[in-house]
């Protein structure tokens, strides 16, 4: 199982093409927010940038805190988001120890589902598709 | 989401009131530079000089900004206090994005807070601060300390001016998101003059995106093209400064306050070596994957014992050619420090460094004396250009007071106006021939991008009129459809006419293909009759006379076809801003 990873953001100049891409592609909307990931400047533009994104925890504390199972945990890490069962109460963002959930001003979360669309509008290369370590205890137990 | 009207935040500055405005005309004016034009015909005063406080400051976006990659620059309008006419500048960073998620078609900058302040919209808030703190704060201290205000990393763009701006300099630029820039013509004195000291705009909003496959593919498709073709190479590789190099083969490269048009020592300021010693990495305005903003270093021994400070300092082809060949600084690092020091200032780079080649020359011919210029200006003496840039924005003296309103108002004054390297303003880099200095003495922007003047003087050697002006008027009413995008100039060979109505068609807008070249002339008489009414004379600009001395490829200039040139251009400026007839259009 893959996990989007921010591995050389060394490299990033601040396109936004990842962030676009993802709110087009998965959320069907014009959005540098509403995005599985987020690019803001570490401290203004002259320190570079960071990317928020799920870092696709396991144990995921968004899961746990998700009242609704609107967020379930993936077999190795990360979560699954089924929108239909979010009644919107934020709980999940503020139990995200990384920030990587955006919440809106409707209080709907987006949240990285590591499908790796973004990935080829990355022009520096900034962005990879991971394998995760399985986790052995839980072999079997998948849900995705 | 691409609306029938506009919609438009009007801040008044006076009164601490915002108003949100909609407006008609997407199919007259699309958007951009036809937007805010059509903004300061309502909301601007002809009659009324630039810094009344009643004039407004427009920054406007097109239909398809954020929609494909590099729909990424906003146009800022505005009363030059260059020569107090209707005029405008473009800059992307964040600005262009954060307007269309703020759901700002425009925002529109009315009157004058009673003390410093800063101004923060978004698609939920506005809101005006009292920053008299701030005063004399340099650029990049202001936007430091506008990010902790208003917060919203990576989703919002600051817009500030330096000590230039306050001090009302005519040439003080607006600083957006560190690296980008509103230029010329004195966007930044406008802010000024308007107690505005920052503007911070929280693209907070999304949108929703036409359903079916085809616009995803489409941008797709104009993404790909734009990353893997060789189309944008040259922007993302050495970025503009690549020019250097060429233009010097050519004998087109601003020297030495023109007294040259090219030098031996110009390889040492090109954009390879720029590239090579001094670059650090590049950076994109938000929404374009081609990076053509290219950040280089400066480090300085600040103490003994090996005490070493850095600075990123950005650069550009432009401002390598105003502070480094038109200064004979031939050292790519100290071209960087030069540039550091304006963009603290924050003054328009080419208009400091072309203004300190001049006050130079001016100097060594015993026009103007050390007891004006304070510190001895010579060629390639990076410090004392790091002084002069700073008396420029916190004047000292009447001199560098003059200088700052312009290098022909202070030529004027002290003489040396035939060696002022003035094309309606500080001139840009390219002394390719006659055709460029005409297109851009007389130009609406005064900018070597408001046609392709420079290309053509490199294509045609013949010297045919007719064809040149034909050339320069359809050219920039080209453009002008581009800027009503506010599409990034540089992709203009990526969205031609074909692609653009692909694109307007995949977002469900292609009832506006059809009126495209009509809207391009449309907004292109409506700038002229603005800047005409506001008492620009073309046929009263004059092309110093350093102008005819200059050598190019194609031999000296020629200086009847440089006048035919002049006074054909007039004529059809003349033509284009002639006032509607009664009946209207
Ligand atoms: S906002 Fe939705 S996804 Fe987040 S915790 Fe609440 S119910 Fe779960
Ligand atoms: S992997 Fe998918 S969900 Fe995650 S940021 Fe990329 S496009 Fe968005
Ligand atoms: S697409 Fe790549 S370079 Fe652009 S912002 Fe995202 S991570 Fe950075």
């Amino acid at each position: 199982m893959k996990a989007l990873r921010a591995v050389r953001m060394e490299r990033c100049i601040g396109c936004h093409s990842c962030s676009l891409a993802c709110a087009r592609q998965v959320h069907s909307v014009l959005s540098w927010n509403k995005s599985g990931i987020r690019i803001s400047s570490a401290g203004g533009l002259s320190t570079g940038f960071e990317a928020r994104l799920c870092l696709a925890c396991k144990p995921a504390p968004c899961a746990q805190a998700c009242p609704t199972g609107s967020l379930a945990q993936r077999r190795d890490g990360g979560v699954i988001q089924k929108k239909n069962l979010c009644i919107r109460c934020g709980e999940c963002a503020r139990a995200c120890p990384v920030d990587a959930i955006f919440l809106d001003h409707q209080v709907n979360p987006y949240v990285c589902i590591h499908c790796g669309r973004c990935v080829e509008f990355c022009p520096h290369d900034c962005l990879e598709m991971e394998e995760l370590p399985r986790t052995p205890k839980d072999k079997g137990g998948s849900d995705d | 989401m691409i609306r029938d009207f506009f919609r438009i935040l009007k801040m008044d500055l006076t009164t601490g009131k915002a108003t949100l405005l909609e407006r008609p005309g997407r199919n007259q004016y699309l958007g951009g530079t036809g937007l805010a034009a059509m903004l300061f015909e309502e909301f601007g005063h002809l009659d009324r000089d630039w810094d009344d406080p009643e004039q407004p400051l427009i920054f406007a976006i097109g239909p398809l900004t954020g929609y494909y990659p590099l729909m990424s620059k906003t146009c800022c309008a505005f009363r030059s206090p260059y020569h107090n006419q209707y005029a405008e500048s473009y800059a992307g960073g964040k600005s262009a994005l954060s307007l269309r998620f703020a759901d700002l078609d425009a925002l529109v900058v009315v009157g004058r807070a009673e003390r410093l302040s800063a101004l923060c919209v978004g698609s939920r808030r506005v809101e005006t601060r009292d920053v008299e703190y701030m005063r004399g704060f340099d650029a990049l201290r202001t936007g430091r300390i506008v990010r902790k205000i208003f917060p919203g990393s990576g989703r919002r763009s600051i817009l500030r001016i330096g000590p230039a701006g306050e001090n009302l300099s005519a040439y003080a630029c607006i600083n957006v998101d560190t690296f980008r820039h509103f230029g010329r013509l004195g966007g930044g004195t406008v802010m000024g003059a308007k107690n505005l000291k920052a503007i911070c705009i929280l693209g907070d909003r999304g949108f929703d995106l036409p359903g079916g496959k085809e616009y995803s593919a489409l941008y797709k498709d104009i993404h790909k093209q734009l990353t893997t073709t060789e189309m944008m190479a040259k922007y993302h590789g050495l970025g503009t400064a690549v020019n250097i190099n060429p233009l010097n083969e050519l004998k087109s490269l601003p020297w030495k306050n023109l007294q040259q048009t090219s030098s031996p020592e110009a390889d040492n300021i090109s954009g390879e070596r720029f590239a090579q010693d001094t670059l650090l990495r590049n950076a994109a305005c938000a929404g374009c994957p081609v990076g053509c903003i290219h950040v280089g270093f400066v480090r300085e021994q600040f103490q003994a014992n090996n005490q070493y400070l850095y600075r990123q300092v950005g650069y550009d082809y432009e401002p390598i050619f105003s502070c480094g060949g038109m200064l004979e600084v031939t050292d790519a690092p100290q071209v960087l420090r030069i540039l550091d020091v304006i963009e603290k200032e924050g003054l328009d780079n080419m208009s400091a460094g072309v203004a300190l080649a001049w006050a130079t020359e001016a100097l060594e011919k015993g026009v103007i004396t050390l007891e004006q210029t304070v510190v001895p200006l010579a060629w390639g003496d990076a410090e004392n250009y790091m002084r002069g840039v700073e008396m420029i924005s916190r004047p000292p003296n009447d001199f560098y007071r003059l200088l700052a309103q312009g290098t022909l108002k202070c030529a004027r004054v002290y003489g040396g106006e035939d060696f002022a390297c003035v094309l309606g303003q500080e001139m840009a880099g390219y002394a390719t021939g006659e055709v460029f200095f005409i297109s851009e003495a007389l130009g609406f922007r005064h900018a070597h991008l408001d046609s392709g003047g420079y290309s053509y003087d490199q294509k045609y050697e013949d010297k045919n009129v007719t064809q040149a002006l034909d050339f320069l008027v359809s050219d920039a009413r080209e453009r002008i459809v581009l800027n009503c995008m506010v599409g990034c100039l540089f992709a203009r060979g990526v969205y031609k006419d074909a692609l653009m109505a692909q694109a307007l068609e995949a977002v469900g807008y292609g009832a506006l293909n059809e009126s495209l070249a009509s809207i391009g002339e449309r907004v292109q008489r409506l700038r002229w009759r603005l800047r005409l009414g506001m008492g620009y004379d073309p046929l009263k600009v004059t092309i110093p006379k350093r102008y005819t001395e200059v050598t190019t490829w194609k031999g000296p200039i020629d200086p009847e076809y440089l006048d035919a040139l002049r006074i054909g251009y007039a004529a059809r400026i003349m033509e284009m801003g002639a006032p509607l007839p009664e009946t209207g259009e």
